[in-house]
Parts: C-alpha cells; sequence; structure tokens
C-alpha cells in the first residue's frame, strides 16, 4: 500500500475481492478526477434522451403496445375499414399528454435538484474556509457545517464543538426516526486543535458506495505531522449521511467520502419507477384476456370468412373475383376483422383512467377539511397516478409514538422507595407530600431525583433571557429532566465532563466517567458518575421494569415496585425504573479496561460492549418507578372509529409493555370494551408457547362465533 | 251602458286576454295512421320455362332463348296515384368492398378527359380503350324491364324523374356519353344509349346509388293513375338479369306512399321487442328482490367482509 504519493493503483486485497476506495483528505488535486463531484441528480431523462425513452417506458405497457399495433395495421390501405388517420390522431394525443406530463414531472425534479446543488456551504480549499456551491464539493474535502445546517454529502467525522467529539444528528429523512442520534469523531482525532483541523492530512480507506445506512467498515490514517500514524478504525457511528440534520451542536466538521449519487442517500434511492396501482395492474390482465379473447373471435371469423369467399362469394358474378390472389390473401380478411373488432379495448380507456386519477389528486388537494389548524398548510398529492389506491386499503398498520400520540411527554406520577406520588391529583408535580419531602431533603427522594436529573444525555442551554433550556435527544428524557427542575433539582451545566445540579439553593459536581447508551436489547441506559465532593463512584440506570427490577439486589422488596407498573399500566401511562449502585474504585478500573477494548474492537463490537455492560449493571437498588403520559392526538379516537366502520382493519406496533398498550388501544377506541368486544391475547417467548396460545385464541372465536347472537 | 260593453269587447279580443283565458285559436294535429297499399310479386322462380327448371343459370346465359313473362298482379284495396314501381333484389350484395371501390366519380362528371380510372379495376379498359362508364357498378347494371297493361290498355308508366335531383345536375355529368360499354366478352348487365348523356340515364344513375343492404328495391317508374280495388294488372316483363348463379330473387313491387314513406315494420317491431324485454326483466328483478333482500348500506357484502363470515 502506498501512501503519500499519488499513485491510483489500487492494491489487491487477499481475503476480500472487493474494491476499496481511497480518500486523501483536504487533497486538492488528485481526487478530482477519481471521483464524482456532489452533484445530485434526480431526473430520469435529458433534453436529448427524453423522447426516445419516454416512447419507450410507455410502450412497455401491453395496452400501449397494441394500440400501437392496431394503429399500424390500420396503415395498410388493403384491409383498413377507416382512414387512419382516427386512430393515429388519438394516439399521438393521448401519448404527447402521458409525455408532458413526465416532462413536467422531470422538470420539476430538475428544479429541486438545481436548489438542492446551489445551496452554500463551508469547505475548506488551501487552508482558509470557502463558500461553495454544494455540488462543487469534491471527495477528501473538509466540509464545516454549524448547527441546524443540512448535511450535502457523506462525510466522516474529524472535529466537533464539543470538547469529547460527540455531535447529534437527526436521522430523519434517511430512516424516518425523530430521536436523535450521537456521533463521535475517531480516536485518532481526539484533541486536534481547531485550526490545525483546517490542515490536517490523511487518508481513508473505505468500501465501494453502498446502500447499507448501518455499516460502515472504514480505516483513517493520518499524515505526520499528527501523532498516532497507525490505522484507526472507524464506524457508522463516525459518520454524518447525507440529508441528516445537525442539532445541539455548534459546529461540527467532516471528510466527504461520498459524494453525488453516490451516497448511502443516493444508492438507495434507485431510479424513480413509475408505479402502478392495483387496478393498473388489474386492468392489464383484463386487456390481456380481452386481446385473446378478441384473437379467438377473429381467428374464427377470418376462418368463416375465406371459407365464405371461397364458396358463396365467387358465384357472385358481379364481383369479378380473380382467380388467384396474391399469398397474403388468406390474411387481409382475418386482419380485416381484428381492426373492426379493435374497438373491444377502446383508446379512450387510457384517457379517462388518466384524467380521472388526476381528478381524485385534485380533489386531494382542494379538500378544505384536510388543512393543518396550525400551519395552514393543505395536503398535497405528490404522485397523481396512485390515488385510487387510497380507496382499497384494507389494513392499516400505525406506530403509536409520535403518530397515535402527539410524542409530548409530561411527568405525571412517580412510586419513590414503595410510597406512591400523584396518584390523588394526577400529578406528581403538585403532590404536597412530595414537595415536603424535597423541600426536606428526604434521602430516597434526593436520590431518585437526582438519577432523573443526570442519567441521560441531555445538554443544557442558557437562553438569553438566562432561563434554562434543554436539548434532548428524546422526549422522555426532556420530560423527566424537566420534571426534576420543577422538583428543585435542575440540572444546570455542562462544562466538559462536569455536570452540576443546583438542588435547593447548593451546587453539586459530578464527573460522568462513562455513559453506557440505550440499546433496545438491554432497555436500559446507565451512566457512571463520580461525586466531586465525595469522591464516590455510582452506576445510575433507567430502564423499563422487565430490565431493571430482575437485577435488583438480593433481598430488596420489589412487590411495591411491580404493584406501581401494573397500576401505572393500568392508566395507559409510561414507565421507568430507576436505580443505582456504588462501585468501588477497583472495580470500577477493572471494568473501564474491559469497556475500552470492547469499545475498540474491530469485530462485533455491539455485541462486545453488551455483553460488558451486563457485568456491570446487576445487583441494583432500585429507587423508583416513574410514570409518564403521552397524550393521544386531537380526534384520533373519532378518527379510528371511522376507519374501522369503513371495513378497514387496524393494527398498532408499539413497544410498549402489554398492559399500557391495551389500555391506550381501549382509549382511542380501538378495541371495544367489554362485553361489545372480546379481547383475545396472542403472546409467548418461545414458537411453542405462541402456537398454543393462538390455537386457544382460534378455539374462543371459533366458540364464540358459532354460538347464536 | 254600450259604451261598456263596446269596452269590454275591445279587452275581450286582446292576445293577453285570450291568452290568460286560454282561447286563444290553436290547431291540434289528430294524427291518423298512415296507410301504405303494397303488393309485391317474386317473378323469377316462376318466369323460368319448365324445360329449364333444373338448369336456370344456362337458362339465363343463353341469348337464344326468349326472355319474355307474363304475370297477373290483383289489386286489394284502392291506391292512390302515384303508385311507385320498384324491382326488389335479395341476397345481393351492392355493398361488397371491391364492388363499391369499383367506380369513378370524376369520370362520371368529366367523361374521357379524366384518365386516372385505376379505381375502377378490372372493369376499366376494352381492348386499350377506355370505357366510359367505367367499374363494375355500371357494368352491372338492372335490364329487366316491365310494362303494365289493365283492361287491355296500357298503363302508363313515367320513368322520368326516378333518380335524386342532386345525382342528375351534380354527380354525373351533361356532356359525358357512354363508350365503348359492355363492348367486351363477358356481358354484365344492362346496354346504355350512347347518343343520351349520362345525366339523362335515370336508370343508371338509380342503379349507381348502391345500397347499404343485400337485399333492396330501386324505383323503376311511377304510375301516374289510380288503381281500384279487384283490379287485375298484367305485367309483361323481359326476365334478363341473372340473379340465379347465387341464389338472388327477384321482385317486384306496386306501392303507394305516404309522408313517412313506404311500408317499414322496423319501428313496429322495435316497440313490441324492447317493451317485452324490459317487462320480463322488471319481472326478474322484482323477484329476485324479494326473495334475497339486502338493507341498504351493510357494510357486511362487502368482499373483504364477506370472506370473514364465510371462512
Amino acid at each position: 500500500m502506498s501512501l503519500g504519493g499519488k499513485t491510483e493503483e489500487l492494491p489487491l486485497i487477499a481475503f476480500e475481492a472487493e474494491m476499496k476506495r481511497y480518500v486523501y483528505i483536504n487533497d486538492n488535486e488528485s481526487s478530482h478526477e477519481l471521483y464524482c463531484d456532489n452533484r445530485i441528480s434526480n431526473r430520469k431523462y435529458t433534453v436529448l434522451n427524453f423522447l426516445p425513452k419516454n416512447l419507450w417506458e410507455q410502450f412497455s405497457r401491453f395496452m400501449n403496445q397494441y394500440f400501437l399495433l392496431i394503429a399500424c395495421l390500420q396503415l395498410w390501405s388493403l384491409i383498413t375499414p377507416v382512414n387512419p388517420a382516427s386512430t393515429w390522431g388519438p394516439l399521438i394525443f393521448i401519448f404527447a399528454v402521458s409525455a408532458s406530463k413526465e416532462a413536467w414531472d422531470d422538470y420539476n425534479r430538475y428544479l429541486s435538484d438545481k436548489k438542492a446543488n446551489e445551496k452554500l456551504v463551508w469547505v475548506v480549499r488551501q487552508g482558509i474556509r470557502k463558500h461553495i456551491q454544494a455540488q462543487d464539493i469534491h471527495v477528501g474535502n473538509i466540509v464545516w457545517l454549524r448547527e441546524n445546517d443540512e448535511v450535502p454529502c457523506d462525510l466522516v467525522l474529524i472535529g466537533t464543538s464539543d470538547p469529547q467529539g460527540l455531535c447529534s444528528v437527526e436521522t430523519s429523512a434517511l430512516d424516518g426516526e425523530t430521536d436523535l442520534k450521537t456521533r463521535v469523531i475517531p480516536t485518532a482525532c481526539m484533541g486536534i486543535d481547531f485550526e490545525l483541523l483546517h490542515k490536517i492530512k490523511g487518508a481513508i480507506e473505505c468500501p465501494k458506495p453502498d446502500k447499507d445506512i448501518r455499516r460502515f467498515d472504514a480505516n483513517l490514517r493520518l499524515f505526520p505531522p499528527f501523532i498516532d500514524n497507525d490505522v484507526c478504525p472507524l464506524t457508522i457511528k463516525n459518520t454524518i449521511l447525507q440529508s441528516c440534520y445537525l442539532r445541539n451542536t455548534e459546529w461540527a466538521c467532516g471528510v466527504a467520502i461520498y459524494t453525488g449519487n453516490e451516497t448511502k442517500l443516493g444508492m438507495s434511492r434507485g431510479i424513480p419507477e413509475p408505479k402502478l396501482t392495483a387496478m393498473d395492474a388489474m386492468i392489464d390482465k383484463l386487456t390481456g384476456a380481452i386481446f385473446v379473447f378478441q384473437i379467438v373471435v377473429v381467428m374464427v371469423l377470418g376462418i368463416a370468412g375465406n371459407v365464405w369467399k371461397d364458396t358463396e362469394a365467387r358465384k357472385q358474378w358481379y364481383v369479378l373475383y380473380p382467380l388467384e390472389g396474391p399469398w397474403y390473401e388468406l390474411l387481409v380478411i382475418p386482419l380485416r376483422f381484428e381492426l373492426l373488432c379493435s374497438i373491444m379495448i377502446p383508446i379512450s380507456i387510457k384517457v379517462s383512467l388518466d384524467l380521472v386519477k388526476s381528478l381524485y389528486a385534485k380533489f386531494i388537494d382542494w379538500d378544505s377539511e384536510m388543512i393543518d389548524y396550525e400551519t395552514g398548510i393543505p395536503s398535497h398529492a405528490t404522485n397523481t397516478a396512485i390515488s385510487e389506491d387510497l380507496g382499497q386499503v384494507e389494513y392499516i398498520m400505525t406506530d403509536k409514538t409520535g403518530t397515535l400520540t402527539e410524542n409530548r411527554m409530561i411527568f405525571r406520577r412517580c412510586c419513590i422507595s414503595g410510597v406512591f406520588y400523584g396518584n390523588e391529583s394526577g400529578d406528581a408535580l403538585k403532590d404536597t407530600r412530595l414537595l415536603n419531602a424535597v423541600a426536606g431533603s428526604s434521602p430516597d427522594v434526593v436520590q431518585f431525583l437526582t438519577v432523573m436529573a443526570i442519567c441521560n444525555t441531555v445538554i443544557p442551554m442558557k437562553s438569553k433571557t438566562g432561563a434554562i433550556l434543554y436539548k434532548a435527544q428524546s422526549q422522555d428524557e426532556d420530560a423527566l429532566v424537566n420534571a426534576a427542575a420543577q422538583l428543585h433539582m435542575a440540572y444546570v451545566n455542562k462544562n466538559a465532563n462536569i455536570l452540576e445540579i443546583r438542588f435547593n439553593s447548593s451546587v453539586i459536581k459530578y464527573e460522568v466517567l462513562e455513559t453506557l447508551e440505550f440499546t433496545s436489547d438491554r432497555k436500559r441506559m446507565s451512566v457512571v458518575v463520580k461525586d466531586c465532593q465525595s469522591g464516590k463512584i455510582v452506576l445510575l440506570s433507567k430502564g423499563a421494569d422487565e430490565a431493571i427490577l430482575p437485577y435488583a439486589y438480593a433481598g430488596q422488596q420489589t412487590r411495591t415496585f411491580i404493584e406501581a407498573v401494573e397500576q401505572y399500566g393500568q392508566l395507559g401511562l409510561r414507565t421507568l425504573c430507576l436505580a443505582w449502585r456504588e462501585l468501588t474504585e477497583d472495580e470500577y478500573q477493572e471494568w473501564s479496561l474491559m469497556f475500552k477494548e470492547a469499545s475498540s474492537t474491530l469485530v462485533d463490537r455491539e455485541w462486545r460492549i453488551a455483553e460488558v455492560c451486563q457485568r456491570l449493571e446487576h445487583d441494583f437498588e432500585v429507587l423508583g418507578v416513574t410514570a409518564i403520559e403521552d397524550r393521544l392526538q386531537d380526534g384520533v379516537p373519532e378518527t379510528i372509529e371511522t376507519l374501522r366502520k369503513a371495513g378497514i382493519n387496524f393494527w398498532m406496533l408499539t413497544g410498549d409493555k402489554q398492559n399500557t398498550a391495551i389500555q391506550i388501544a381501549l382509549s382511542c377506541n380501538f378495541i371495544s370494551p367489554e362485553p361489545k368486544g372480546q379481547l383475545l391475547l396472542i403472546d409467548g417467548k418461545t414458537e411453542d408457547e405462541v402456537c398454543r396460545s393462538l390455537e386457544r385464541v382460534l378455539l374462543t372465536m371459533r366458540i364464540t362465533s358459532s354460538e347464536p347472537k | 251602458m254600450a259604451d261598456m260593453n263596446r269596452e269590454r269587447h275591445r279587452t275581450r279580443e286582446t292576445a293577453f286576454y285570450l291568452f290568460t283565458q286560454q282561447s286563444l285559436p290553436a290547431c291540434k294535429p289528430v294524427l291518423t295512421p298512415g296507410w301504405v297499399v303494397e303488393i309485391v310479386d317474386r317473378y323469377d322462380t316462376e318466369c323460368v320455362p319448365e324445360a329449364f327448371r333444373i338448369d336456370k343459370i344456362s337458362y339465363i346465359q343463353d341469348d337464344s332463348i326468349p326472355k319474355n313473362c307474363s304475370r297477373f298482379m290483383k289489386v286489394h284495396k284502392y291506391m292512390k296515384a302515384p303508385i311507385y314501381i320498384y324491382y326488389q333484389l335479395d341476397n345481393y350484395y351492392q355493398n361488397h368492398r371491391r364492388y363499391v371501390k369499383s367506380r369513378s366519380d370524376k369520370q362520371l362528371l368529366h367523361g374521357q378527359k379524366y384518365h386516372d380510372t385505376s379505381s375502377c379495376q378490372p372493369v376499366e379498359l376494352n381492348s386499350g380503350q377506355p370505357i366510359v362508364p367505367c367499374g363494375l357498378i355500371a357494368w352491372s347494371l338492372f335490364n329487366d324491364s316491365f310494362t303494365f297493361i289493365r283492361e287491355r290498355a296500357e298503363l302508363k308508366v313515367n320513368r322520368k324523374n326516378i333518380a335524386w335531383k342532386s345525382d342528375r345536375d351534380h354527380k354525373f355529368g351533361k356532356n359525358v356519353h357512354p363508350f365503348n360499354f359492355q363492348n367486351g366478352t363477358l356481358i354484365g348487365g344492362g346496354k346504355l344509349n350512347p347518343k343520351i348523356p349520362l345525366s339523362d340515364q335515370e336508370d343508371l344513375i338509380v342503379w349507381m346509388r348502391t345500397s347499404a343492404l343485400p337485399s333492396f328495391r330501386k324505383l323503376y317508374g311511377r304510375i301516374e293513375e289510380d288503381l281500384d280495388a279487384d283490379d287485375v294488372i298484367v305485367v309483361n316483363l323481359m326476365n334478363n338479369y341473372n340473379t340465379y348463379s347465387f341464389g338472388g330473387k327477384k321482385k317486384l313491387v306496386l306501392s303507394t306512399s305516404s309522408w313517412l314513406g313506404g311500408k317499414n315494420d322496423f319501428l313496429g317491431h322495435a316497440c313490441v321487442i324492447i317493451g317485452s324485454s324490459s317487462l320480463i326483466l322488471a319481472i326478474v328483478f322484482t323477484l329476485l328482490h324479494l326473495k334475497y333482500r339486502r338493507p341498504h348500506g351493510d357494510t357486511s357484502y362487502l368482499p373483504w367482509n364477506r370472506k370473514s363470515l364465510s371462512g
């Protein structure tokens, strides 16, 4: 492997035959010719190839091929019963209309591409920051992003405003998740000075462009004068992909590795295919069937016609038939019948369908009852060709959080060490007993609130008015931190690794040693913090009840907590258990080494980290249970009721506990309460259990449906 | 008092008064069904002499055999003049594609000055000379002729003005004369007098208006006298035209006419058939509705719900 030189030879790799890509960071000359620039092109056609390509596409449908065949047959004057213009006229008109619609759509795509391409971004060229258009970004350029900027191409992060090298991105355009994700700079880039970032040089070896947004296996090597001249591995957590937004971070910079249509987003986009609805497919099939029928009719009539001509017609002396015709004489009568029967598939079907579909789409746009009250934006149908599929919907599958619910979490109740707060008024923040306990610094309550305030990835910001705003990655964390602040345990500042909590006018500092992030397998998250005053190391954990309560230390009474979870589930609230454990210095050091090792392995990193986390997260002292309310959006119960009356089946997908999910379903008219509706549960942890559960349910259904109503 | 009467009398005659009192003069047409009297006589089978009944084709194609024939037509009802004489041909496909194409309208108007008569194939040239009028339609001109005698006095048949006026004036030339017509080996139909211009050859003009259906009538002439009931008309006809090769029929029709035209049963048949089929369908649907009642707006009949009911 020759780095530092500008050769283009790609070395052979023994174990995988994948060709790789070499990106030279901040190198002005070499990458121009090798890789494409960042011009995004979503267009299907160019000006030259529009007509042939569009006609080719239109004629790939069977119905259009049929019309073309009939029109061509009508050019043969011997067999045509009508003037060929009567078929060519409408045909040309229809294809012109379709072609112009496609041209209009393509032109709009071109305009939006232009807008995206000409957006201005900051790029480092020759050591200084320049403002250039997004399409001029080349592979290897260093791109500088500000907060809330959209990322113009795939970048490997090399620096952020956060001293630990973290930044948060919103990836909702890629995968639809609204929670923010953290990205971190690679270890080789830790601690590099702000000014030096403009002059950094190195090489990144990365795979060919693909569309997998969860994997990125590459490595990075920085050139002298930077230290660490060995290879540093890169994962997807070191990259920011195109179309994400930078959030909660003042600035970040990265090296462009994939640009233009070779970014992960570009590779997964593909060519926009014309979509066909279920009705279009059905019409194609019917047209095929009618055509076959037509052929049969034509053959029968053709044979009859030829036979009649040879027997009867020759007797008609006044027609003076020639005795021998040309070789195609036999084909003439069947083809004439074919042209006469060609109206079985009318050409107006295509025009009518296109017109009607466009009208449907327009009706959706003009519907005055589908305007968003807050923003005043009316609904807009972007694809006019598939509008009738809306009327054939049989199943709706909906996510609960954020779709049925408002995704604005509010802290409602809690249970601390067996004491229930908030049960009478419904709001724990107004519960006088809790406020008294806080004022009196009851140790259980203080511990509980500490965990609420610290065990998260929230960053507090001081706004201009002096109030504190929390930048959280998810609504849950935001709700908990705000609730803690209202209970006088305010999280005021985060500086490097030091957190500041203000409690009842005294300031406590904690140093964050390690953050064990939330994964959906473990269902919990933890932080290891060191109290700056006392020097104690504690592990704070927060998670689902089935991830915390089973790991409570032997002897702790978890019965009240289980009851609390049940009760809150009945009310439809989201529950979280909070726990903590004190760690000794040795235990922590030993574990920390294991954790660092697991974090930097190249193979199976997630699994190793999960394993290491498991070693620490046990023997908890469970402090309490929080309950958060996620209200349903306006009009959800009525909407679901109406849809179910129309015969559409509903499926709700959620990660909540069963009880919570059932309660929510009851409250949004999803399930009818007994005795009108009957709840049937199918659950199990193994395949056999699920099978047995299913059979029981089927039996119940058979019994109830055979009962007289 | 007299003034007031006069006053009233004058207002009584104003249009407004008459209108409001609904005593405007009005015309109320009372439709009476028009009667059309029609006599039809098929003569092509019986006009062949006994000896030739087995081989009619060779009879008709042999010029030496005389083709005269006498028919008797009895008038069963009083027929008012003018009485139209038609000849009706059945199973004769004047609408055949090759036949209909085989004419040259430009040549009919301009005569030999017009040279491009290729559409008249195969009857375009004869021994190198152009044929006027060319084409199969003119070549197969109908040539049976009829004379009518009542009580030994011949009935005067008016053979003028039997073709359409527009045809006579604009489609057939006044200076165009038949030339080289029916001169070939194969004679199709009647001959034309080369001295009379085409616009006066009314038989040809009538024949060249090709009919749309294989069974058609063409006007032969008019009788300008009334015919009484029980009159016997003797028809002396020349049975020249060959309809025997293809199993066609020839009929002679005498018919009066009304403002709606001649006898046509189509409307009557159509009304009866549509009415009775509608009645039958109404009865069938009523019975179906009574047997399989379906409440309005019941969603259990939707196809996706019906599956769950049955399965």
